[in-house]
């Protein structure tokens, strides 16, 4: 493409480094701002170089947060239970159930060495760490991975690291969506859910 | 089942084309280069998502224009069924059943199955194991997609095992727990693939030799042996064991990505041992074999589709051919040739439905038709 000038260029580089952004997009964006008041663009760059430079990680669970201690020990939680997830919006996800009370930590990535992740680009040091030094405190760690074989050998690899601690590792269930039709559920799904199965028990019983 | 209606834009030597097809034979004919092989390379999209003969998808964008686009209409089961494969450069592939997107090549394998009979099936007995592998795979896959499931999982494993590997032999480091999943992943699914695989093998073998006796007329022993590592029974032991060997070569040495299928004559190889004529016998009956085995376990006829046959088979062979035509053995049928009069001289003998299409230079004209 040819731009009308170097500092075009040089914006819709970094820009469309971005992802789901293109170069169109990127010089879309970058006219636009041109267009726009300064004081804009302004405030853009300070958010992002803010973002960047304040951004804090809980020194325990790897969760954003302002400040480098837990936030998430200033609410009352279960102790004896860690959630393990990727990435920050999983602990949201998750939040948003009202189904956990337990600590999260976050991994930052799964395993995949085609793309250069291995156990040390990952905060899985820390939660072996972290379940050491709880003096059996933690009792049990859900690893609430996705369901791909990436998340399965991280789930793999950080049992194994557990494995001698005295705490019960979980997964999380993996079957058919609430309000889902059997038969329009893909068939690994629907053959795993099979053997999954589950006791069903009457109330009372 | 049959394609009703091809429509094509800018794929490959076609700027734009719509043509309707005979329910039982079409041919295909015209000069060299006009365009007859890549009609039916577009239908192949349809079926497998991707081309027969070249694996870079961008290449079948007609030259100089910024996409390609294929839609057919088949006709399955009383309805009628849109299937359209497009490509936009710089961008993924699009595959849509129905206007519903496609996703994975899974979700389409198997649904409009296809045979091709080519020229270049002669590689199958020349070229090295991985083409047979493609080949025996393509068509397990049309029919089992638990098998083209495993083996996509199985080749991912594979890849991120052999990275791996490539970082322990650099770093000099093994850390042998993040090595188990994909050894449990690889022979597990190896394991699984393999025996898929030999009980393949053993259906396929019955009906090469039946293809073959009525092709040939020939009694030679016709044999087709699967080669695997994972056949024998400590195949486990085996794979693990050369551990040490797949650091330093920094891949994985031992597994189903292996393996290799022998055809025989006679107890030797086909490939050294058998005469032009025996070698072209086989290759047909090895097609004729798949077409019969996508028909028993779908309950349809595949489509046929066979490029440049006239040059490649004697009259008998031809004929016998046509007997099968003519017993109605096939369903929609596509034949190309570059000499409309022989192909003219061989419909006219043909009692069931033909339809001629004359193609020049991408462009498609429907001719005579019985
Ligand atoms: N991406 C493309 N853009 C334009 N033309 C293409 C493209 N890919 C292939 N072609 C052209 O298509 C022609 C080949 O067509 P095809 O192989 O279908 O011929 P054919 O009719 O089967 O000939 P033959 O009788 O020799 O087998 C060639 O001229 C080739 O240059
Ligand atoms: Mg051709
Ligand atoms: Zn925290």
């Amino acid at each position: 493409m040819q731009y009308p000038s170097k500092l075009i260029e040089d914006a819709v580089t970094e820009i469309s480094r971005l992802p789901g952004i293109g170069k169109k997009t990127a010089l879309r964006l970058a006219l636009h701002l041109l267009k726009e008041e300064e004081s804009t663009t302004g405030s853009l760059s300070e958010a992002l170089i803010n973002l960047r430079q304040k951004t804090k990680y809980c020194k325990m669970c790897h969760v954003i947060s302002d400040s480098e201690d837990c936030t998430c020990q200033s609410i009352r939680k279960d102790g004896s239970i860690i959630c393990v997830v990727e990435d920050t919006p999983d602990v949201i996800a998750i939040q948003n159930t009202s189904q956990f009370y337990g600590y999260f930590h976050v991994l930052g990535g799964i395993i995949s060495p085609i793309e250069g992740i291995g156990p040390n680009e990952l905060h899985i040091d820390s939660l072996i760490d972290r379940v050491k030094n709880s003096d059996g405190e933690i009792k049990e760690v859900i690893l609430a991975l996705s369901t791909t074989m990436e998340g399965d050998t991280t789930c793999f690899y950080i049992a194994k690291k557990l494995k001698p601690f005295n705490v019960k590792i979980t997964t999380i269930a993996r079957g058919i969506p609430i309000g889902g039709e059997l038969e329009y559920t893909d068939e690994i799904t629907l053959g795993r859910s099979i053997v999954q199965r589950l006791r069903y028990d009457l109330e009372g019983d | 089942m049959h394609l009703e209606n091809l429509y094509l834009a800018n794929f490959k030597n076609y700027k734009e084309a719509n043509i309707d097809f005979s329910k039982y034979v079409n041919a295909l004919v015209g000069n060299n280069g006009s365009g007859k092989t890549n009609l039916l390379d577009a239908i192949h999209f349809l079926s497998m998502t991707k081309s027969a003969f070249n694996s870079m998808d961008s290449q079948s964008i007609l030259h100089n224009q910024p996409f390609y686009s294929i839609i057919g209409k088949f006709h399955q089961l009383e309805k009628e069924i849109a299937v359209s494969n497009s490509l936009t450069v710089g961008k993924r592939k699009k595959i849509s059943v129905d206007k519903n997107p496609i996703n994975k090549a899974a979700d389409l394998i198997g649904r409009f199955p296809t045979v091709l009979i080519a020229p270049s099936d002669h590689e199958l007995i020349s070229a090295g194991g991985e083409t047979r592998r493609r080949f025996i795979d393509s068509i397990i896959s049309q029919f089992n997609k638990t098998y083209l499931i495993q083996l996509i999982d199985y080749n991912h494993a594979l890849k991120q095992r052999n990275r791996l590997l490539k970082q322990f032999s650099e770093s000099g480091k093994i850390d042998r727990d993040i090595l188990e999943p994909y050894d449990s992943i690889l022979l597990s699914l190896g394991n699984n693939i393999c025996n898929m695989r030999a009980s393949f093998c053993k259906k396929y073998l019955s009906k090469i030799v039946k293809h073959y006796a009525f092709l040939a007329d020939e009694k030679e022993t016709i044999g087709l042996l699967y080669h695997s590592s994972f056949l024998q029974d400590n195949y486990k032991d085996v794979y693990l064991t050369s551990l040490q060997k797949d650091i330093i070569l920094q891949r994985t040495n031992i597994g189903i990505h292996k393996d290799d299928y022998i055809f025989e004559m006679d107890g030797y190889p086909l490939k050294k041992f058998g005469s032009q004529g025996q070698q072209k016998s086989f290759l047909i009956a090895l097609k004729l074999a798949q077409f019969d085995i996508i028909q028993q376990e779908k309950g349809f006829k595949p489509i046929l589709l066979m490029d440049d046959i006239f040059d490649k088979l004697d009259d008998h062979r031809i004929q016998k051919l046509t007997e099968m035509i003519e017993h109605h053995e096939f369903g929609q049928v596509f034949i190309t040739d570059a000499r409309p009069e022989r192909t003219h001289h061989f419909l006219k003998k043909l009692n069931i439905e033909w339809k001629i299409i004359a193609v020049d230079n991408g462009n498609l004209t429907p001719q005579k038709a019985s």
